[in-house]
């Protein structure tokens, strides 16, 4: 972690010294990053995962248009490396705010975030990097044994079932070491109330398994995150969500990342597995649904053509979607009991994904 | 016989019965007509001269009149041509004095104005008129005081004195009682001395109202238009009344004389042309056309195609240097434009329009253009929604030239012609005459071109400012950051680029 710390705030300084050596020089400074456009952002199968082009974007301070967020963009890095070398972290939302301080105003939230998104393309580093953090949401349950290295807390170990609430998987999580788990496997659950079930019940206990709550689509530090225990501990990794095409996306992203962070490595968890609730398991556990609406059906259309989506499983649930033209929640599995998808369900998916 | 009689028993009956026609309608309009006809005839006194006019006015109350009226005196002080002494009494107490036969462009609206005034100032006074004049160099002052017999149309005089003129002034004091209403027409007096002043820029005017403010409005030039040129009338404008009078008049005992030498562009094979076309007899004594001949005379002169279209020289437009230093001179503006059109004419009757668009300085924003109209020199301050200019000014795609009424907009529209296409006897508006119209539009235009030119290049300019703006705002900052990212204690110098900025801005430019 250290030495990443390093790399980290040697690549901000040497932004910073190019700059001034542009301008110390009389010229107008300029950057070189890796276009983001649509039409720059490949599926590369080899990784399994959305990547850049080689197409280039210019920055420059001589065009009028990009001198603001090229004044943006240098104080972020500044910003950054105040924040790396104080070992201090902040949110996309404090970094709007901060900017203020130093008479840098962004126009909106999404202004800043780009900004931010910016220095990540420049650099080959995602913000977690140099401590930005989403606002934290997702959590984790189960026996693993993490130690920090966060300012303050190093070397202070913690056990990841001693909060009946799972543990926010926040910059001093992300930041921690794995020491031990007795754990065989991880399932990544999308909604907060079948998360709270399978603590209830014991999933962690009957499965061996680690509990990851996504909420929704997962946070990059989650992805990464799970990324790590599937990589650094071998766990296999099961995602559930709702039967519709938002959480079979949201499942995909862990897998195969997102075109957004196609300038980012080490995101996705490409051998993880999408376990439910399939479109054929609505059919097959008889769920109550609700129909797909325009939006949703828009949306399976996008996803059909989607390279991530390419495999026979993917293409078959897409298809059974649009011919059942129904949706159906996690949760729906209630209606035969509430320990049935636990009991029954779970057990007989996990199987049928391994 | 009987019309001849008509006139000279009643003229001053019929201007007093129908003073309405002369402008004299209520007491606050009959205060500014008052002024407005002996300001205009003191100009056109000094211009016959081609001497820049120097015009004294000045009201004094004298007195209550009624509730809502007040009695003032009004005196005019003018530096032109003087009235021979023989002549002052008829001309200032006689209505119809010195008709002519021939045409120029004339600043009065019914050349009896003066008349007018001093007719309307007794009827309501029962004063007499002071008339002072001489006519300069070695002549005498001569002053008199003056009623009219308004039944008989003759003026009474009540006094003369003879003065001698050490100073060899030359010029014409007016000085007479009248009841009206100063107070509701102030705002239409000093707009009627703003806007004179605009369209004779190479004349003094000085005003001093009854509260004893003065109003002063200075020359910046000593220039002055060529004078109109006096022309007979052109065939295609002839009316059966003026063929009468000219037939009345003239020494030419045929036909063919008679067209060479009344009409305007008549020469020996046109007018024989003409009288074969219209299978009129050379020879004929034109004082022998009956009635009826003389009407035929007048369609058939209309119906002609092969006279030659009038010539401008009757006309005294302003010119460009003088109406351009005349808009700068009354409304300080920013940036002014204007177009001279070339001669035209409508039935028969030459006409020239002249167009200004000035924007910005002290011009207001009114969320709506200003207009400025002018008929022969002469500001038309009445009926503005009913004048062509303004129905043209409306018709007109502004957004094309980058124009919008929210700018502080001031459009002036001039048009001269020895016979000005009123709408109505009040004469204050123009009438809709295609021709007309036509050459507004096209005058308007061509300054709204170069509005637009302007428009762009301070639009350019604005930019420009926004953009160096935008550089000295940043590059300092983009300086200051790297160098604390860097670890640098010394900021980069940047004055190079910031300079470099400003020569690539002034490039474009």
């Amino acid at each position: 972690m250290i030495e990443k710390r390093k790399e980290v705030l040697a690549s901000l300084e040497s932004l910073g010294l190019k700059i001034y050596d542009q301008l110390d020089n009389g010229y107008f400074p300029s950057i070189e990053m890796p276009s983001r456009s649509t039409e720059n952002i490949y599926y590369d199968p080899q990784v399994r995962q959305f990547i850049l082009g080689d197409r280039k974007v210019r920055r420059s301070a001589r065009n009028i248009r990009h001198l603001k967020p090229f004044t943006q963009l240098t104080w972020a890095a500044t910003f950054s490396h105040e924040l790396t070398s104080q070992r201090k972290t902040s949110t996309l939302r404090d970094v709007y705010y901060s900017a203020q301080a130093y008479e840098m105003t962004f126009t909106d939230q999404q202004e800043s975030n780009n900004i931010i998104t910016d220095l990540e393309t420049v650099l080959g580093l995602s913000r977690e990097d140099f401590n930005i953090f989403p606002e934290e949401r997702s959590a984790v349950f189960g026996d693993l044994t993490i130690e920090y290295t966060v300012p303050g807390y190093e070397g202070r170990t913690l056990n990841l079932t001693s909060h009946p609430d799972g543990v926010l998987i926040g910059p001093a999580l992300t930041s921690s070491e794995f020491v031990k788990t007795s754990a065989d496997k991880v399932i990544a659950i999308e909604k907060g109330g079948l998360f709270t079930r399978f603590i209830e019940e014991n999933v962690h206990k009957k499965f061996n398994a680690l509990l990851v709550l996504t909420a929704g689509q997962a946070p990059r530090a989650t992805r990464h995150f799970i990324r790590r225990l599937n990589g650094e501990l071998n766990l296999p990794v099961y995602v559930f969500t709702d039967g519709d095409p938002w959480g079979m996306h949201i499942a995909m992203v862990i897998i195969s990342g997102s075109a957004n962070a196609a300038h980012l490595r080490e995101l996705n968890t490409p051998d993880a597995k999408w376990s439910g609730v399939w479109a054929t398991d609505i059919v097959n556990y008889k769920l109550p649904t609700d129909p797909l609406d325009d939006v949703d059906m828009k949306r399976l259309y996008e996803l059909q053509k989607d390279p991530r989506y390419k495999d026979p499983l993917w293409q078959r649930e897409i298809k059974t979607f649009m011919k059942i033209k129904r949706k159906a929640e996690q949760e729906a599995f209630s209606r035969y009991g509430l320990t049935y998808i636990v009991d029954e369900y779970l057990p007989a998916k996990l199987e049928e994904t391994k | 016989m009987a019309q001849i009689t008509f006139e000279e028993i009643s003229a001053s009956d019929f201007f007093y019965r129908n003073r309405d026609i002369a402008g004299f309608t209520n007491p606050s309009r009959a205060i500014f007509a008052a002024i407005r006809e002996l300001v205009e005839n003191s100009l056109d006194a000094a211009e016959s001269l081609k001497i820049p006019p120097d015009i004294y006015v000045r009201l004094s109350y004298e007195g209550e009149a009624s509730k809502e009226t007040q009695i003032y005196k009004l005196r005019v002080e003018d530096n032109g041509i003087g009235v021979p002494p023989r002549h002052i009494p008829s001309a200032f107490g006689q209505v119809l004095f010195g008709s002519k036969y021939k045409l120029k462009q004339q600043r009065g609206t019914f050349g009896l104005g003066g008349k007018m005034a001093i007719l309307y100032g007794q009827i309501t006074t029962h004063q007499p008129a002071t008339i002072i004049s001489s006519t300069g160099g070695m002549s005498k002052i001569y002053s008199y005081k003056l009623m009219i017999d308004i039944q008989r149309n003759r003026p009474i005089i009540l006094d003369r004195k003879v003065l001698i003129n050490k100073e060899q002034w030359r010029g014409t004091i007016v000085e007479f009682c009248l009841e009206g209403d100063y107070l509701r027409a102030m705002p239409k007096i000093l707009d009627y001395f703003k806007q004179t002043a605009m369209v004779n820029p190479y004349a003094n005017l000085t005003f001093v109202d009854p509260k004893g403010r003065l109003y002063r409005f200075t020359r910046v030039t000593k220039e002055m238009p060529e004078p109109p040129k006096e022309t007979l009338p052109h065939p295609y404008g002839v009316d059966v009344e003026l063929l009468q009078r000219l037939i009345q008049v003239t020494p030419y005992k045929n036909m063919l004389e008679f067209l060479k030498n009344h009409f305007h562009r008549v020469g020996e094979i046109t007018a024989q042309k003409f009288l074969e076309f219209s299978n009129i007899s050379p020879s004929k004594n034109p004082k022998k056309l009956s009635h009826e001949e003389i009407v035929r005379l007048m369609h058939m002169l209309k119906k002609f195609k092969d006279f030659l279209p009038p010539d401008a020289s009757c006309l005294s437009p302003l010119g460009e240097e003088l109406l351009k230093a005349g808009i700068i001179k009354e409304l300080k503006p920013e940036f002014v434009a204007v177009h001279q059109r070339k001669p035209s004419t409508y039935a028969g009757h030459p006409f020239i329009i002249e167009v200004g668009i000035a924007y910005g300085g002290e011009i207001p924003k009114k969320g709506v253009f200003i207009i400025y109209r002018f008929a022969n020199r002469i500001p038309l301050l009445y009926d503005e929604a009913s004048d062509v200019s303004v129905k043209v000014i409306n018709a007109m795609n502004w957004r094309r030239y980058k124009v919008t009424p929210e700018m502080p907009i001031a459009i002036l529209v001039h048009i001269c012609s020895t016979k000005v296409p009123y709408k109505t006897v009040g004469k204050e508006f123009i009438a809709d005459r295609p021709e007309v119209r036509r050459e507004i539009a096209n005058g308007l235009r061509e300054v709204a071109r170069q509005i637009q030119h302007f428009l762009t290049r301070i639009e350019h300019v604005d930019r420009e400012k926004k953009r160096l703006g935008v550089f000295s705002k940043y590059l300092p900052k983009i300086a200051q950051f790297s160098a604390k990212l860097a670890g640098k204690e010394k900021l980069p110098d940047i004055e190079k680029l910031l300079k470099s900025v400003k020569k690539f801005g002034t490039e474009e430019t």
